[in-house]
């Protein structure tokens, strides 16, 4: 589905057709650092199968969000809903539970360097006690997901960058989460190894309707994601046609810890606001 | 402005006397909740104990012979050198054994623990660890804590009987005295009180080695510096903890049973 011009449409719905609930929620969220406000006031949504580009300057506090996210930081005020249930006020072993259904690629892959490419992208099956046979069978559709099926028992160090997100991909994908959260995912990657990823990225939104939050400084990537769709048959990222833009993919900008955006790409690209004027040109 | 600094150096003293105590009884409490990390637990055992096997029996062994020399020629003077075996066993079951092993698998372990999971929080791997929905204190602290508490204890034992040993050969072929004298002097003057003491030892030492070594790796700031600065508070603070715990242990025992 897509949109054209500026209209905002309503995220796809749910296979019973109902509007379903958002899949993540803040509400008023704030926190500071040694009493230093870091996000003040964060409310957003994200709804089933959308893709939501977080763009801000360097150090505006973007993976912090993307932490209160899937609880790794707890927010000073506000309440954060992840699948219905506030995860904010949730103790830290169930939380553990939750975050089962989230995959996290961190900005550097934050692969666990003891342990081989397939031991990396089976650790949450491995966790779950699942047979062998089934962990690897997982294990290599998720790395063949991101071609990289050849790499299983290769440990991290023998990888390249590019490849190393690769496999971070495939880990936060392997237990099909309905959330995933892109930390930089192209961060410090060359322009060609950069579009491979995004190329992934997009190939989970329009392959399996993840619902994403993707942080990005890279103005280029966000586009690149807004103005391209997945074609299964090619196997490759395809243009959308002129003036058309992806309608799950929408956008927030942060500044100075403040959300001074929530909105799709054509309100971004016509925005009259001064700063985001400046950020996109 | 003296003032203010003594205030903050204060607080950040509080505050990590409190994280610290959280994480040990936050590790503690794991190893009776779900999901038990058995495999994690042997791998620890085996890096730290079988690892520390051949640095605690090398020591043992010199320091029963320097023991068996030094109390000698002391005993000497007094026409008592056939207590050697008495004094060596007495030093080695009730102090030198525990203190020293436990200082020795310290300089080994908690720093390997520190640098190895200070290592991890730099690269976000104990976040992933987090986000994959593992409990990093149960996965990787737990498993630390119960392997050193129970490999020390064993260590500890090998390296009294290492040292007794050590002493043994140092009175029979450096000072000529009989081996059977020297044996049956460090067996029966030991009484149970002594053994207690060599016992409750290591599983004190262990707990703080494992708990100071994981405490400094996980609250590793500052990148490689970091990981660096906390390897070296590991070592230090077990190795002052272990000396000042031994002191409290050794009093609170004596006064109890008066020996």
């Amino acid at each position: 589905m897509t949109q054209v011009g500026g209209n905002r449409v309503t995220p796809a719905p749910q296979a019973s057709g109902a509007p379903s609930e958002p899949v993540v929620i803040f509400d008023d969220v704030s926190i500071a650092f040694e009493q230093k406000p870091v996000l003040e006031n964060i409310s957003f949504q994200v709804h089933p199968g959308e893709m939501r580009i977080l763009l801000g300057p360097a150090g505006v506090g973007k993976s912090v969000l993307l932490k209160l996210t899937n609880g790794l930081l707890r927010p000073d005020s506000g309440r954060i809903f992840v699948f219905g249930k506030e995860i904010s006020a949730m103790h830290e072993q169930d939380l553990f539970e939750l975050r089962g259904a989230i995959g996290t690629v961190f900005q550097e892959g934050a692969l666990f360097d003891s342990l081989t490419v397939r031991d990396n992208v089976a650790y949450r099956l491995s966790e779950e006690h699942l047979p062998e046979d089934e962990i690897t069978a997982r294990a290599t559709e998720a790395l063949r997901f991101v071609e990289l099926e050849q790499t299983l028992d290769k440990f991290p160090s023998e990888l390249s960058g590019g490849m190393r997100r690769r496999v971070a991909i495939a880990r936060a994908i392997v237990t099909n989460p309905k959330l995933i959260l892109y930390d930089s995912p192209t961060g410090g990657l060359d322009p060609i190894t950069s579009t491979t990823i995004i190329e992934l990225v997009m190939k989970q939104r329009d392959v399996s309707h993840t619902s994403s939050i993707v942080v990005t400084h890279r103005l280029q990537d966000a586009f690149v994601l807004a103005m391209h769709h997945f074609d299964r048959a090619q196997n490759k990222m395809v243009p959308l046609p002129p003036h058309q833009t992806d309608t799950n993919t929408t956008f927030l900008m942060l500044h100075q810890g403040r959300l001074v955006f929530d909105g799709t790409t054509a309100e971004l690209i016509h925005s009259t606001d001064p700063f985001i004027r400046e950020y996109i040109s | 402005m003296a003032l203010a600094t003594i205030d903050a150096a204060a607080k950040r003293g509080v505050s990590a006397v409190q994280e610290y105590a959280l994480l040990s009884s936050r590790a503690v409490s794991d190893i009776f909740r779900r999901p038990f990390y058995t495999s994690d637990v042997f791998m620890q055992a085996d890096i730290i104990g079988v690892g520390s096997l051949p640095i605690v029996i090398l020591t043992g062994f010199f320091l029963g012979g320097v023991l068996a020399l030094q109390s000698a020629s002391t005993l000497n003077q007094f026409g008592a050198e056939a207590f050697t075996g008495q004094l060596v066993s007495f030093s080695m079951i009730k102090e030198i054994g525990p203190v020293v092993t436990a200082l020795m698998v310290s300089g080994r372990n908690a720093s390997g623990m520190a640098s190895e999971l200070g290592s991890m929080i730099v690269t976000e791997q104990i976040d992933a660890m987090r986000a994959l929905g593992t409990d990093p204190l149960k996965k990787l602290v737990m498993p630390r804590i119960l392997a050193t508490v129970v490999m020390l204890f064993f260590l500890v034992i090998l390296s009294d009987a290492v040292g007794i040993l050590g002493g043994g050969f140092v009175s029979v072929s450096m000072l000529g005295q009989d081996a059977t004298q020297y044996f049956n002097t460090s067996y029966q003057s030991l009484e149970f009180p002594d053994i207690l003491q060599g016992l409750v030892k290591p599983i004190f030492f262990g707990f703080i080695i494992a708990t100071i070594g994981c405490f400094y790796g996980m609250k590793t700031r500052g990148g490689t510096q970091g990981v660096g600065r906390s390897t070296t508070q590991a070592v230090v603070w077990s190795s002052i903890l272990i000396i000042v715990t031994d002191f409290m242990i050794s009093r609170t025992l004596i006064g109890i049973f008066g020996r």
